[in-house]
């Protein structure tokens, strides 16, 4: 199931970033510069593609920064759901 | 705090104002009728009334009945071409051609006078919009002492509103057909950036932003011109616009941000964006502006939010620039922001600051 959301993720991020393959570790707010509408379409995407909350104590660059760690960020919200 | 009580909008009462002038072409804006005519003329006072209105900031647009390569040939003899936005020449219905100007200029049908010889014709548009002020062309030499065709003041953003519609058309082409990634196209527009203490001439722009904008706003405060001139002459405060232009021409006044300032603690009290800049990354780099005077400064540098449903990208927005909640009061929302690791202005664009 991860592996799917891992695949769903780099595909959004195929579609913003086309210039260059981004590899899964690699930081895409390098400069450290964020454009305010790509974030929010991110951050709607988890929630909305990837069916994961996004509470106000997630909203850290970390957490959005590449791939795994949206993946992860994915992980331990399912997790918590869990239980 | 009394100044953050919403108040009346302040844009309602120019609501009555008119913002689009659409004209009739034969026995209107010239004499006679073109297609039995090709050397018309403008009537007496027309040529006045077109550019006297557009230094106001009113645009001009067009609803003719008449065959358009010919018609658009004779307003560019006639030297008038460049004043008409999106002009309506072809068969149609007359109401067709004004709500078609309503809509590729985004303004109130409210908004938009009719100027017609033809009492038909007016009544026509008169019958299907009635919201539009139809005007006889007998009346048309005098628009300009019209009281709803004369603001109060005229900004520099209204004197040249007419080429900020034009310069927004051409990106809205050019980014319709732009297939690239999104930086890659924000690197090609060449933008400009200016963050400036706001003049008196800044007041009544920067008063219509606190008033209409929504969805980029931190906080929603809105202020009167009085007030906004209050904080500008604070030595408590700073209050900053931004303007932005590109290649394709100026946006205009596009931002505004109130700051609060104590010896210790520096307070955003508002920060806003107009949604036309919504793409092009602007707010961040005004926060990343902020985050340096700040630590420069040696002060804290903490921002309010207060959620109206929505702006929660300019919640997103301060969180990934490092801001983290301190508190809350209701819906208030105060953040305070890691100034230890503060990026350089960015280099996509060029950004001037005071």
């Amino acid at each position: 199931m991860m592996e799917n959301i891992r695949e769903q993720v780099r595909a959004f991020l195929a579609r913003y970033i086309r210039d260059r393959e981004v590899a899964d570790d690699e930081d895409i707010f390098t400069a450290g510069h964020v454009n305010s509408l790509f974030v929010m379409q991110l951050v709607l995407f988890v929630e909305g593609e990837l069916d994961c909350p996004v509470a106000d104590e997630d909203l850290e660059l970390e957490n959005f920064s590449s791939v795994d760690a949206i993946v992860a960020l994915v992980e331990r919200r399912t997790a918590a759901v869990r239980g | 705090m009394s100044s953050e009580v919403a108040r009346p909008p302040a844009g309602a009462p120019a609501g009555k104002m008119i913002k689009c002038v659409v004209w009739d072409l034969d026995h209107t804006l010239w004499d006679g009728v073109l297609l039995e005519d090709d050397e018309v003329r403008l009537r007496p006072g027309i040529a006045e009334v077109l550019r006297v209105l557009d230094e106001r900031g009113v645009l001009h647009s067009v609803a003719s009945r008449n065959d358009p390569d010919a018609a658009l040939a004779a307003l560019r003899r006639l030297g008038v071409a460049e004043y008409f936005l999106h002009p309506q020449i072809g068969w149609g219905a007359k109401s067709t051609s004004v709500r078609a100007v309503a809509d590729a200029l985004n303004i109130g049908l409210d908004a938009l006078a009719f100027v017609d010889d033809d009492d038909f014709e007016r009544a026509e548009v008169g019958h299907a919009l009635p919201e539009v002020r139809c005007i006889d062309a007998a009346e048309a030499a005098t628009l300009a002492d019209r009281p709803e065709l004369t603001p109060e003041v005229v900004t520099e953003d209204a004197r040249q509103r007419r080429d900020l519609y034009r310069a927004d058309l051409v990106r809205q082409q050019v980014e319709s057909r732009f297939d690239g990634p999104t930086e890659e196209f924000l690197a090609t527009l060449r933008m400009h950036l200016t963050i400036a203490e706001a003049g008196p001439d800044d007041l009544l722009r920067a008063e219509e932003l606190t008033v209409r904008t929504h969805q980029l706003n931190t906080t929603g405060y809105t202020y009167s011109r009085a007030q906004l001139d209050a904080f500008r002459t604070s030595p408590r405060h700073r209050l900053y616009v931004a303007r932005l232009s590109d290649r394709y021409g100026p946006y205009g006044t596009i931002g505004l941000t109130l700051v609060e300032q104590d010896s210790r603690v520096w307070t955003i009290k508002l920060l806003l964006m107009s949604c036309r800049v919504m793409s092009r990354g602007v707010g961040a780099v005004v926060i990343t502006f902020l985050r340096r005077l700040a630590r420069d400064a040696g002060v804290r540098l903490v921002a309010e939010f207060v959620p109206n449903g929505r702006n929660r990208m300019m919640h997103v927005t301060y969180r990934m620039n490092r801001f983290r909640e301190i508190g809350r009061d209701g819906d208030r929302v105060r953040l305070e922001c890691d100034l230890t690791d503060v990026p350089p202005l960015p280099g996509h664009l060029r950004v001037e600051t005071p």
